[in-house]
């Protein structure tokens, strides 16, 4: 595949990664942003091909860990009401809420859908001018063009029985926030490449200047990921922090103009609540007066949620580095995949989950020989 | 029997080890091939019908009859579309079964047939789908001998399902079974995984996009007979990695037989539109149904010669060599990736999700 197999070639990637054990002289925490790459990390087994000391952080990236139970809570409630056909994108599925997961409400004889595009769901509407079709557009910078065009769509189609439940996450906001909480643990970063080809990398020269780190876009391949990893260790080795573009097949500094131009039309940043993290200011983007009409939460006046998160969960701490999730008492015991207390063991990328697999597998022995160092990630 | 008291379903003591306290309703995932299946069975199905031939867990029960070692297995086909690029649900109906059969060592010999239709189902795609039985039923030299029809009201099914089942016969001097693999055995498949799958997935609605994939639908117990006429009981375990995957049966294996399994990712035969197409769609190929292949645990020495008469039959000219069984990480499945670091392939919950980014 073009574009694809010639980052994967696996000599490439051991050379790259000797280059760095010859780099890095002490031990540093690298967090990679995006959820899509601790998947890469996880499933290539990116980390334990890097030194001993090069520790990579899974951070608060995934989509699917950091919406609040809040709005899963309100997904599970507009779905179970009769006329609504309330589609999301597959992982968010199976996210526990309160009570039950979306998948309940299916087994239960909700209309629940899975689409690939929130257009599919503008198209779902345009078809069943008689039902309530709902989209669940929550994530990053990256799955938000595609939602800001479904209701730009709706709107000038006049489909009106189209809404979407709308919880969109932003990365400078939740960076700042884990580089401004005391005690973090984090030398630098690997930005979210996808989240960079929408919004560029202009919004990140103060950010790393500010708190001295270094930010370097990265991409989701093997070699991508190496690339950006190598860079990184580059930087806190020489002692500067600058944002780097390790990822320019893909990403501008300006990035994607007409996608930020809709999104400014479409969305205004808000206040929002990040699952095990809390609220964090201006972090977030919600509809805009002039697509008001769209939103599901107004459209379906969901009240009397009230939701509760275990108190044996410290995703929050995990998030933010400040944990690894072995050192959650929880952690194996009360909470499992099959059984998670928190988010980051829900999605196969979540942190917890991660490590979850992968604390069972080291203790095999066929390991203790495997591979150049294991690093900190992998001696749970 | 004492066994009986404590058999009855009892949704409250679904406990330990794995609760099921999360879904008190069946939910999709129940059917997947992952774990809430495998739960259904060893929670509710097994105990409740607890005997020494169900115990097994094979794709086929072994029936001893007066000194005739027979194997008996049923599968239901509920698959949408009915018709998909190289098949359609009669051919899988009829090779479901017979491979199920064929995977337990038996030559498959009789299959019954049942369909239950929806009120207004055409006439003339049930004449297709049973033309497509016949014609299956004929490529794998089963005969279909009983039957049934049954016929719910509209909106209460969905078009046609279909359930066979079927009694082959297990060659003598011939044991293998999914508990069966030893540590040192060389894992084999028949040719490229994920083509069912994608094919499926390429033609259901709201996904549909062009491409060449077709399903790999196919009966196999002739390639399998070729195998045991060559190399007998070197050949330990055997199983048609359908719903699930490779991941799910070499999961399913390792657990039985209480060995690891590690597997080298970079020999794993894989077509390029499938593996394009599970890029798209954030799916991986190793969890996606086959359902003309098979895999083989054999015996290290008689792997070559497995795999020269794999590739000379036309259902096995992909195939490949892809790992052993190890003493190491039991109940594990393990992979080399290609960048020369180890994975753990899990077993999976329920359905594999598309992923959001």
């Amino acid at each position: 595949m073009k574009y694809l197999t010639e980052f994967r070639n696996g000599e490439i990637a051991q050379r790259m990664a000797r280059e760095i054990h010859q780099i890095a002289t002490r031990p540093w925490k690298i967090m990679e942003v995006c959820g899509g790459q601790t998947h890469s990390i996880i499933k290539n087994g990116i980390d334990q091909m890097l030194p001993a000391g090069i520790e990579m952080i899974h951070g608060p990236g995934c989509p699917v860990c950091v919406t609040p139970l809040e709005l899963i809570d309100k997904a599970l409630a507009i779905a179970k009401q009769p006329g609504v056909i309330f589609c999301s994108f597959g992982d968010m599925l199976r996210v526990p809420g309160t009570e039950g997961d979306l998948f309940q409400v299916k087994g239960a004889g909700g209309d629940v859908r899975v689409v690939y595009s929130p257009l599919d769901a503008v198209e779902l509407a345009a078809k069943n001018p008689d039902k309530q079709v709902v989209f669940f557009g929550v994530g990053f910078e990256t799955t938000a063009p595609a939602n800001a065009m479904s209701v730009h769509i709706a709107k000038r189609r006049g489909i009106q029985n189209f809404s979407l439940l709308v919880s969109h996450v932003l990365v400078p906001p939740a960076i700042e926030a884990i580089l401004g909480a005391p005690g973090h643990q984090i030398d630098g970063f690997l930005l979210a490449g996808h989240v960079c080809s929408v919004m560029g990398y202009w919004e990140y020269p103060p950010l790393a200047e500010k708190y001295k780190t270094p930010l370097v876009v990265t991409g989701f391949e093997p070699l991508d990921l190496l690339d950006g990893i190598r860079r990184c260790v580059i930087q806190l080795e020489s002692g500067r922090h600058e944002v780097e573009n390790a990822y320019e097949r893909i990403v501008t500094l300006e990035g994607n103009r007409p996608a930020q131009r809709l999104l400014a039309e479409v969305f205004e940043v808000t206040d929002r609540a990040w699952r095990g993290i809390g609220t964090i200011p201006k972090s977030g983007w919600r509809l805009s007066e002039a697509y008001r009409a769209f939103d599901a939460e107004q459209r379906f006046h969901i009240t009397g949620i009230h939701t509760e998160e275990s108190p044996l969960c410290r995703a929050g701490d995990v998030l933010r580095g400040a944990i690894k999730p072995a050192e959650c008492s929880a952690f194996g015991k009360q909470c499992t995949p099959r059984h998670p207390l928190g988010a980051t063991m829900v999605s196969s990328e979540g942190a917890c989950a991660a490590y979850y697999n992968y604390g069972r597998f080291i203790s095999a022995e066929e390991l203790a020989g495997a591979g150049s160092g294991l690093s900190g990630a992998t001696n749970v | 029997m004492s066994e009986n008291a404590k058999a009855a379903p009892d949704f409250s003591n679904w406990s330990c080890p794995l609760p099921l306290a999360g879904y008190p309703t069946i939910v999709m995932g129940h059917g997947g091939g992952g774990k809430l299946g495998n739960e259904l069975v060893e929670n509710l199905f097994l105990p409740a019908f607890r005997n020494p031939e169900l115990e097994n867990l094979g794709d086929a029960a072994v029936l001893d009859l007066g000194g005739n070692r027979l194997a008996m297995s049923t599968d239901s086909f509920v698959v949408q579309p009915l018709f998909f690029p190289g098949g359609s649900i009669g051919e899988l109906a009829v090779n479901g079964t017979v491979n199920d059969l064929a995977v337990s060592g038996a030559e498959p010999k009789f299959l019954s047939a049942s369909f239950i239709l929806e009120e207004g189902f055409p006439l003339n795609q049930l004449a297709a789908i049973v033309q497509n039985m016949a014609a299956a039923a004929a490529t794998a030299g089963v005969k279909i001998v009983t039957g049934d029809t049954k016929v719910v009201e509209r909106g209460h099914g969905d078009g046609c399902y279909i359930n066979t089942a079927g009694i082959g016969v297990l060659r003598p001097g011939i044991v293998v079974g999914p508990h069966r693999a030893q540590a040192g055995d060389a894992i084999l498949v028949s040719g490229t995984v994920g083509d069912h799958g994608m094919a499926i997935m390429s033609v259901r609605e709201g996904l549909e996009f062009e491409s060449q994939i077709r399903s790999d639908c196919a009966a196999l117990n002739g390639l399998i007979a070729e195998v045991l006429d060559a190399v007998g009981n070197a050949v330990h375990a055997m199983r048609d990695p359908t719903r699930g995957g490779l991941a799910s049966t070499l999961n399913e294996i390792a657990q039985n037989s209480g060995v690891g399994m590690a597997i080298d990712e970079a020999s794993l035969p894989v077509r390029p539109e499938v593996q394009s197409a599970c890029e798209l769609l954030g799916l991986d190929p190793v969890y996606v149904a086959n359902e003309g292949k098979v895999v083989f645990f054999v015996a290290p020495e008689a792997a070559d010669q497995v795999l020269a008469i794999l590739r000379a039959h036309p259902l096995g000219r992909d195939a490949a060599r892809i790992g052993r069984v190890t003493a190491e990480h039991p109940r594990m499945l393990v992979a080399r990736t290609a960048m020369g670091s180890n994975r753990v392939i899990a077993i999976q919950i329920g359905e594999q999700l598309p992923r959001i980014c």
